[in-house]
Formats: structure tokens, sequence, C-alpha cells
């Protein structure tokens, strides 16, 4: 176990180095202005000395690999720089938003794990039956959805037609504190579309999984010995159907995090996403980089905790091959 | 089956009561609101909140002051100076004398090396500031004791005074830090009503009253601005009760209209939207064009079908509210004298209903910024008006970036408009020596009497040959239009009439935050 994510560790060093150094070649070949975007409004009525002053000072004309060298080696001494669009230290942008991300992130994903696998082990129960159908076309229609549509109808229906839960933001407008009921209300909608989105995989994972288990020879045997259903259902299928659930959590970290990024714009959730977006559009190098290694990280750390997970939990996998 | 059929229902029972538990501090927000608390909902945030790197500039900073500020006339009164500066050495020496006993919000007080540090600061090349060219008149500024600040200028100029609006920052924290990466720029200390209590970037900056204000006390207690980009949810979220007011475009303020509880107000404006004829243009660079085109314009109808009549038409860069404007250049659209003045001036019907002169068409190209509705539709009017004349205009849309190194052969629908002194907007529009100097005089306009009447304006003191002065100036844009001015834009903004004292100023291009009817919110008081 310890020899694979050594080895995984040394695989991610090469991975994120190649990542922010084609972050920076990008950036710099995107047609997006760094000194307007970084003036804003004013740049539109600026004359070319301001212009030209600015371009100077803040250095947007070097070529982009020598701006990635200075980023690289004062980031691996911990300062990730200030960000030029922020007007906020790296560090402390990904401070304050990071949370509330992970947030987001961490109940959509066990709302969908566990819904999914709710759904999954009803429709594999009894195949062609009702259920399974329903569940089945349920979940290839969320898995066509885009997420940002979904997003909205839930804004409308929820929002503005039901006015159940707030629109929203992470509290409300007039509030000043940030406390945990606030936060529960307004993390509803946002959480609950970003789960619906991941929803579908999960649900085909398991109804496939569990409905393969209960045909084979163990779950039969069960079965012939007369045990109730309820224990073959759980106690047997679902835990081998689960198996490769466990390699799928890995996969959808990727996915989680551009979901992510659409659900926490269309919310207005401060997390990471609207400065990601910034970063992106305002040719924001040093944000721009640490956010897109910290995403890179966390899909190796989520393929790392799949495939260690795996090995945990299936028998016929040893880690020492992998 | 019957069991599992009535637990799965207990369960979703539980799951709905606990959905609707959870919203309810989201519902009960619009009861029991106090009238010392605003929440106002605007489109944009500033950058920063660094008066070094431009916030605040033209005033109305609610947490700085300047050592002049603005009525509601935009007349200049003193605020952090006893009184309006003293003028000598013709027009060259501004002398102000600080206010007695004002102390910064944490505490410090306010002394005339404060006012030098902003001002050093700003002018400073390194200091990543775009307004810092609005400062260019200034050679030195100096402290005399701890009370009297001494601006030097290079050239007499007039409207210097209404320059120094500009917030004044604390030295003993903004002078440890770099100006354009401290933490000063989200983390402001200054002498103004209130202070900044929380900013959460893209969501909201909570402001609340400052103890140690030198001013009257404010009644509002806290204030709110929140950050919605789309002008619909805004909305929404104002009727929903969210929102105490917000600024909205007139269209939907006008569905605010039979709301008892609301009132609208529109805020009149210099932000005007003008054609840039660019005078390097093959066609637009014709005069003939220039004037065919002013003429063939129907600026009462732009008013009216675009703006839902919250606008008024622009006769010039100068709105007819401004006292410099002269009333003898309001015209209105005649189209037989755009035929005629084409047609002296040789451009001929075409088969196509294009007219042509030497065998060019006269055709030119006119962009606007992608995504600004209200400009598209300034655009397609135009066009459809020109068309009437016999001129083809190509309406294109795109970003900045591909407009910016076309804005010298072709039209670009554009938007200005400063407050404060008719210099502030017409120099940098009009000067030929800033023709084609990144934003500023767009067109290329070079019109020798014009840079004659902008310079005495700017450097003479005298009010009367100053209005003499702006007066020439818009005349000769009538004769020699290097752009075709279409519109004056009202700001429209919706507020709960929960409060006395609300009034609008005349608002600049740049609105919503600093400008808007809480330009004063310090002053309002709760109704009863």
């Amino acid at each position: 176990m310890a020899r694979l994510a050594g080895r995984r560790a040394l695989f991610a060093g090469p991975v994120l180095l190649a990542v922010t150094f084609g972050v920076f070649a990008i950036a710099a070949a995107s047609p997006f202005d760094p000194v307007k975007a970084y003036a804003g409004t004013a740049a539109l009525g600026a004359d070319q000395e301001t212009l030209d002053r600015l371009r100077a000072n803040l250095g947007v004309d070097q070529p982009f690999w020598t701006r990635w060298w200075d980023w690289l080696t004062a980031a691996l001494t911990g300062d990730l720089g200030h960000s030029t669009v922020l007007r906020q230290p790296v560090t402390q942008v990904i401070g304050e938003r990071l949370v509330w991300s992970a947030l987001l992130c961490a109940v959509a994903f066990a709302v969908a794990v566990l819904l999914g696998t709710v759904l999954g082990v009803l429709a594999a129960r009894r195949p062609g039956s009702l259920v399974d159908r329903a569940v089945s076309a349920l979940a290839y229609l969320l898995e066509a959805a885009p997420v940002f549509w979904i997003a909205l109808l839930a804004v409308w229906l929820f929002a503005l037609r039901w006015d159940l839960l707030p629109a929203g933001g992470l509290t409300d407008t007039a509030s000043r504190q940030v406390t945990f009921g606030q936060v529960t209300s307004h993390l509803v909608l946002p959480a609950g579309v970003l789960a619906v989105s991941q929803l579908p995989w999960f649900t085909l994972y398991v109804r496939q999984g569990v409905g393969d288990a209960l045909a084979e020879d163990p779950v039969r045997g069960a079965r012939a010995r007369g045990l109730a259903e309820r224990t073959v259902l759980l106690g047997h299928a679902l835990r081998s159907g689960l198996l490769p659930v466990l390699t799928l959590i890995g996969s959808r970290v990727p996915e989680l995090i551009t979901g992510a990024l659409l659900v926490e714009s269309v919310f207005s959730w401060p997390g990471i996403a609207a400065a990601t977006v910034q970063a992106a559009t305002a040719v924001d190098f040093p944000l721009l980089a640490a956010l897109t290694t910290l995403a890179t990280a966390a899909v190796l750390v989520g393929n790392l905790l799949a495939d260690l997970l795996y090995g945990l939990f299936d028998p016929r996998v040893k880690l020492s091959d992998m | 089956m019957t069991a599992r059929r009535i637990r799965g229902a207990a369960v979703t029972a539980a799951l709905t009561a606990g959905v609707a538990a959870c919203s309810a501090p989201g519902g009960g927000t619009d009861d029991a609101k106090a009238a010392d608390s605003v929440v106002i909902g605007v489109a944009t945030e500033p950058e920063t909140l660094s008066p070094l790197l431009g916030y605040g500039k033209d005033g109305n900073s609610k947490i700085f002051d300047g050592l002049l500020a603005r009525d509601a006339g935009l007349k200049l009164k003193p605020a952090l100076a006893t009184a309006l500066p003293k003028i000598t050495d013709g027009g060259r020496t501004y002398t102000y004398t600080l206010r007695d006993g004002v102390e910064f919000s944490d505490g410090e007080p306010l002394t005339a090396d404060d006012v030098v540090f902003t001002y050093r600061t700003v002018l400073d090349a390194k200091t990543n500031n775009t307004a810092k060219s609005e400062l260019d008149a200034v050679d030195s500024v100096t402290a005399r004791g701890d009370d009297t600040v001494v601006f030097r200028l290079k050239y007499p100029y007039a409207p210097f005074a209404a320059r120094t609006v500009l917030p004044i920052v604390p030295e003993h924290i903004a002078g440890k830090q770099d100006p354009n990466t401290g933490s000063f720029n989200t983390e402001p200390v200054g002498t103004g009503p209130y202070v900044l209590a929380d900013w959460r970037k893209g969501e909201k900056l909570t402001f609340k009253a400052n103890p140690r204000y030198w001013g009257p006390e404010p009644k509002v207690k806290t204030f709110t601005m929140a950050v919605i980009a789309d002008d619909d949810v805004r909305a929404t979220r104002l009727r929903s009760g969210d929102l105490d007011g917000a600024v909205l475009p007139p269209n939907l303020a006008a569905t605010f209209a039979e709301d008892g509880d609301k009132r609208t107000y529109e805020a009149k404006s210099y932000d005007f939207r003008a054609v840039t004829l660019p005078s390097d243009g093959p066609v637009t660079g014709d005069r003939a064009i220039r004037r065919a085109l002013d003429a063939a314009v129907d600026r009462r109808a732009m008013v009216d079908k675009i703006l839902d009549g919250a606008g008024r038409p622009a006769y010039g860069p100068l709105p007819t509210d401004d006292p410099a404007f002269d009333p003898a250049v309001e015209r209105d659209r005649d189209l037989a004298k755009a035929d005629e003045i084409l047609d002296k001036a040789g451009w001929k019907p075409g088969g196509d209903g294009v007219r042509a002169k030497d065998g060019r068409r006269a055709s030119f190209t006119l962009l606007y910024p992608s995504g600004d509705k209200v400009r598209q539709d300034h655009a397609l009017a135009y066009a459809s008006d020109a068309k009437k004349a016999g001129i083809e205009v190509k309406v294109e849309s795109a970003t900045w970036e591909v407009i910016e190194p076309r804005m010298g052969k072709d039209a670009v629908l554009a938007g200005f408009g400063s407050v404060g002194d008719p210099d502030f907007g017409l120099y940098t529009l009009l000067h030929s020596s800033l023709a084609g100097d990144g934003f500023n005089n767009m067109a290329r306009y070079r019109n020798p009497a014009v840079d004659k009447a902008l310079d005495t304006g700017r450097r003479t003191q005298d009010p009367g040959r100053r209005e003499a002065a702006y007066g020439t100036v818009q005349r000769a844009l009538v004769d020699d239009p290097g752009y075709t001015f279409l519109t004056h834009i009202d700001h429209v903004y919706v507020l709960a009439d929960r409060w006395d004292g609300l009034t609008t100023q005349l608002e600049p291009h740049e609105h919503g935050f600093a400008s808007g009817p809480w330009w004063n919110i310090e002053d309002w008081r709760p109704k009863r």
C-alpha cells in the first residue's frame, strides 16, 4: 500500500509540473488582455501612457516560460504569488474560498453516493420491473442533462416559483454572520443540484453490479439456504456489487470539480469557482496556476484513493501488484 | 411489504419536513426589517477599495473623504479641508487648510502628511493607478505644518479643485505596504462615515457606521452592497424583499411602478452613447458624410424606443442639464438637409440605394462591444437612420480586444461621460494632441478651433470666459462632428420607500456603486 502511494507520488510531480507549464502556455496564447482585465472599466478611458505603464508594472510582456519559472521557484518556497485580478495573495484567495467549495463537493458527493446506491439496489432487485425502468430512465435522462441547465431549473422551481429556498449566496444578503442554519439552507439547492448531476453514474453502476451479483452462484446459494431476501440483497449482492463503484469514486472527481464550477457560478456560491473563471478571463497567471494545480492534485488523490479502497475491499486484488 | 411501504412514507415525510425546516430562515427575511440597515443590489463590485489605485477618485466613497466633496448639485464643498482652496500665483498654486480633530477609523489623527502621501503615491509611476493622468497638472504637493497642504501646478489649471475630491488614505498604514498588492486594497481604513465590516468578493460588501466620523452621526447604521450581475436576478431579489434597492434597466424598473412600497429614481447623467467617426477612415473622414449622419439620426426615437424614455437626446458631449450646455446646438432630425449636404459634396445616389463618390461607396463598419444590449440597439438604429440618407453602416459586434486595434479606421459605438467639470470629459475626447492615445479621442478628431477653445477652458480662471470657450466647442462640433452623439442615458434605481432625504446627482458613465440615490446614505433619515 505504501509502495503504491509512493509510486503515485513520484508520478504526480512531473504531471503537476506539465500541467502548470501548460496553463502558462495556454494563458499566454489566449486573446484576453491582462492589462484591460486588471484595470477593468477604467481601462476603457485610459490614455496610452497609462496602459503602457500598467503593462510594464504588471510584467505581462515577459515570455510565458520566464513567468512560469518565476512562479514555480516562488511556489516551491511556499509563496504562491499575488492575484492581480482579486488584488489579494493567492494563498488568501484559496484559503477563503476552498472551505466552501470543499463543503459543497463533500455534501454533494455523499448524497450522490448514498442516494445512488439506494436507487441502484432498488432497480437491481427486480430487473425489468416498473421501479427498474423508472430509475434507469431517470438516470439516463439526468446523465444527458447539462449541470447548469439543472441548476437554472432548480432556481426557477424552488426559489422563484415556490419560494422554498434561497436562490443564491452563502447567507441571506442582509445577514452579517455566517451561521450554521443560514449556510445549511443556502447549501441545499447547490449541493442538491451537484448531487443530482453525479447521481446517474452511481445508480447505474450499482444497478449493474448488484444485478450481476444476484445472478452469481454464492448469492443463489444463499437464497437456496433460505436466508432472508434482505440479508441476501444487502449482505451478499450489495457487497460485491459495490466494488466497481469504488473505482468510480476516483474517476468522478474531475467531473465533480467541473460540475462545481458551474453550480457555484449559477448560485453565486463564494467558492473557488468564481475565482477560477475570473483568473482565466483575466489571464491572472499566479491564481490560475495555483487553482489548476489544486484541481489536478485532487484528481490524482481521487484516483489513488479509489485504487487503495479497491485493494482493501476486494480480496482478489493485491495492492503489491498494482 | 406493507410495513416497508409505511416506513418508506415516513422517511419521505421526514425528508420533506427537513427540507422545509431548512428553508425557514431563508423565508423570514422581509418582515421586521430595521430602517437603519439597507441592502442594495449592484451589478459590479470594485476591483480594489484603495484610492491609491483609483477607488473613489470622483468622490462619494463611503469609507474615505477627500479634501473637498460635492453636494447634490455637484457643487464643490469643503470636506477634510476647512474651506475651498486659496488659489494664487495666477492659478498655479492651490492651498488647503485641514479640518481640526479628524481621525481615521483606527483612531490616528489626519495630518497634512497623509494628504501629501496620498497624492505622491498616486503620482508615482510604479503605482498601478489608471487615473494618474487626471493629476498630470500637478508639479509638486507639499505639507506646510500639520494642517496645510500646497499644490503647485505645471500650468494654470482651472478645474483642479474638482480633482481634490480624491480620497485621503492614512500614511501610517498604507505607507508600510506596496500600494499595488498590499492588504490595504481589501482592508481599507479611512475617515469616512462608514467602515468596511466584511467583503466577500463576488457576493457582497458590508459597511457599518464609523463611530469616529467627524461629521454628523449617520442614521443608517449598516448597509450592504450585494453584487448581482444579472439584471433579472436583481429584480427578483428586490421583489422578494431580499434587497431594499437596486440599480435596474428601465424596462425592469417599470415593473415596480405599481408597487406602493417602492420608489423609482431616474438619475440624469453625463453618460452618453456616441458613434466615433474616425477622421482617418476613407468614408467617415469626409466632413460631408459626418454632417449628413448628424442630420439624419433620430435621437428622440432612440430615447423613446431604446431607453423607454429614460434618457435625453445628446446634442453634444454635454447633457442639456449641464450649466455649460449651449441651447443653440439643439437640433431635430432633418433628412432633407442630409440629402442636400451629400448632393453638394458629390456623393451621388447609386443603384442599390447607397451613395457613391469617385467610385467609393458611402459605406463603413460600426463596431460595438458584444453583450451590451443598449449599445447594440443604438448601433442598429443608427444604421437604419443612416440608410435613409443613403449611407450604409455595417454593424458588427466584437470584444474590446478586437475593437481596440481597429478603432483608428472603423466606427465604434462608444460610451463615456465624466462629472465635475466640462474639461474632464471634453479635453480627452476631443483634443488633437490626444488623438488615438489609448482610449482618448478615439475618433482621432482634429480641429484647431476646438483645440484652442479647450486650452482656454482649461487655463483661464474666469468663469465667463470658460463658459464661452465650451460654447465654442459645442458649436464647432455641430459644424464638424467627429462623433455622432446619440443619447444621454438616465440611470434608473428602485428603492423601498422607507427613508427621507433621497436625491440623485448628475452621474458619470460609471454608476451603481458610488453613484445612485445612496450617494449620501449617511444623510438618510428613517421614515416614521
